[in-house]
């Protein structure tokens, strides 16, 4: 009950923020101060981007993007979670990788494209592999902290009741990690969704929110650039609170090994 | 034949400042269904004898058998209780807690479960089978820990100053309680602690060790019936003659 009625309370507040925020925004558009195709206003901006909704091409481009996204963000979970888990276990692991990661991770994703379109050419590989390598650090480096923070009592009891490697890797090391692989998980999400923008924008053709942000630029139509920006902010506030969001709370949060900020 | 044979074992802590002995010379037995504690200061090395028997740390000298045979490691012959409450694995319910170890002997879920349940029902938790550890008390989360201990069965429960962090009142209920949990499951348990009256309570028989490095300084039975009174003239005068040994500050007090 309480903790409905604190949500509600945030998302009041989130509410006028957002207002405020707008209102602020249609005020410069209609001062006269700025062109207006250059500022336009927020029932221009809501009018393409309905248009945009109802013709399907939104539809169309951010189901592009969100597949290149989720693509590049699994392959990131997938080479990074375990890796991570070995190099918090292992020496020789840790000694081999982390000089590695420490000297690829501060190279932004970006930098990237160009190497990838040579190699791969223009299109999804190029983005997907953008996205993987942006999303794979954050992962990393998170489980790596993860593991190496699991409380030793735990392996103790795990080893005296008789857990082999394999029920030790399961049953404890990830679930004692969670706090951390979750926060890695939020973090390379983050990190996906600002790189696959990016590489749509020189790397991709015809399809991507990234692409038509571009591709807009060509023909000045700055309220298309617009509410596809809009629809971007949309889809990662979704998927952080909700998605993330709902994983802390049946997980992490509902075990007490992170607590819920208090106001 | 003793349950468990300690035999001359010593271990040295190798430190940047040299090594540093942490037990040495420590030789006792413990008869089947003995409850032995081990008594001594702070930094005595009778946590780190403890974890010698437990497994987790190998002496560097001496050796340790358990039923006759040596031991090389940690094994489901023995349950551990640690002092610290987060022993607990904070992702799983009381229950999933305490079915670990069966779940590990690949018992299956509907034996495990009921096995479980009677551990719980034997620390009077048996309201508390669903609950994540955050949501018990300390006391509550160490008798969970206890039923974990002992729900794969082993014959020796090895015991680390487990009531050291509850408040006084708390540590009587729950002393009272080990008492009975011994005596329904005729454990052979090693228990340290640095408070006497708790040892006077509990044990058959009392190690106490002197520090730096860590000895057997002398062992004193305890042949009072049970339960015992705290109160009693008996009870009190096994606690002084502990404090005796313990040094002579604190024996004059």
């Amino acid at each position: 009950m309480s903790a409905n009625t604190e949500r509600m309370r945030s998302y009041r507040r989130a509410a006028v923020t957002l207002l405020v925020v707008a209102a602020l925004y249609e005020a410069s558009a209609r001062s006269g101060y700025f062109a207006p195709a250059l500022l336009p206003t927020l029932p221009t901006i809501g009018r393409t981007l309905f248009a945009m909704l109802l013709d399907g091409s939104m539809l169309g481009h951010a189901l592009y993007t969100f597949y290149r996204v989720m693509f590049g963000f699994g392959l990131a979970i997938v080479v990074a979670l375990p890796l991570g888990i070995l190099m918090g276990r292992f020496r020789t692991v840790e000694g081999f990788f982390l000089p590695l990661a420490s000297a690829l991770m501060p190279v932004p994703s970006l930098a990237w494209v160009p190497v990838f379109i040579l190699w791969f050419g223009l299109g999804n590989t190029t983005t997907v592999l953008v996205v993987f390598y942006a999303a794979t650090f954050p992962m990393l480096l998170n489980t790596w902290s993860g593991v190496r923070s699991v409380n030793p009592l735990w392996l103790r009891a795990a080893g005296t009741m008789g857990a082999d490697e394999n029920a030790m890797f399961w049953k404890v090391i990830i679930p004692g990690a969670s706090p951390f692989i979750i926060t890695g998980m939020r973090q390379a999400f983050l990190r996906a969704w600002i790189a696959v923008v990016g590489a749509e924008m020189i790397a991709a053709s015809n399809w991507g929110l990234g692409w038509v942000i571009f591709d807009a630029k060509e023909f000045l139509n700055t309220d298309i650039m617009l509410a596809s920006l809009a629809v971007i902010g949309f889809i990662g506030f979704v998927f952080e609170r909700l998605v993330f969001g709902s994983l802390e709370r049946a997980t992490i949060q509902r075990w007490g090994m992170v607590r819920a900020a208090k106001s | 034949m003793p349950h468990i044979e300690i035999r001359d074992v010593s271990l040295i802590y190798d430190t940047p400042s040299g090594s540093v002995p942490g037990v040495q010379g420590v030789s006792f037995s413990i008869e089947p269904s003995e409850f032995l504690c081990i008594v001594g200061p702070s930094g005595c090395g009778k946590s780190t004898l403890l974890n010698i028997i437990a497994g987790f740390l190998m002496p560097t000298g001496g050796e340790i058998r358990i039923g006759g045979k040596i031991i090389t490691g940690h094994g489901m012959d023995r349950g551990v209780v640690f002092q610290d409450f987060a022993q607990l694995f904070p992702w799983r319910t009381a229950l999933a807690n305490v079915t670990f170890g069966l779940e590990m002997k690949g018992i299956s879920k509907a034996e495990r479960e009921k096995i479980a349940l009677e551990q719980l029902r034997l620390v009077k938790l048996d309201k508390f089978v669903r609950s994540y550890p955050h949501h018990l008390s300390g006391g509550m989360q160490q008798r969970v820990a206890i039923a974990r201990a002992l729900a794969y069965n082993p014959s020796v429960l090895l015991m680390d100053e487990p009531f050291a962090a509850l408040d006084a009142l708390t540590r009587d209920e729950m002393q009272r309680l080990l008492a009975d949990v011994w005596r329904e499951t005729k454990k052979t348990v090693i228990y340290v602690t640095h408070n006497v009256a708790e040892a006077v309570y509990l044990a058959d028989r009392v190690v106490v060790m002197t520090p730096h490095p860590g000895t057997v300084k002398t062992e004193i039975p305890i042949r009072l019936a049970r339960p015992r009174d705290p109160l009693s003239v008996e009870f009190l005068e096994h606690q002084k003659e502990l404090l005796r040994h313990l040094g002579g500050e604190a024996g004059k007090a």
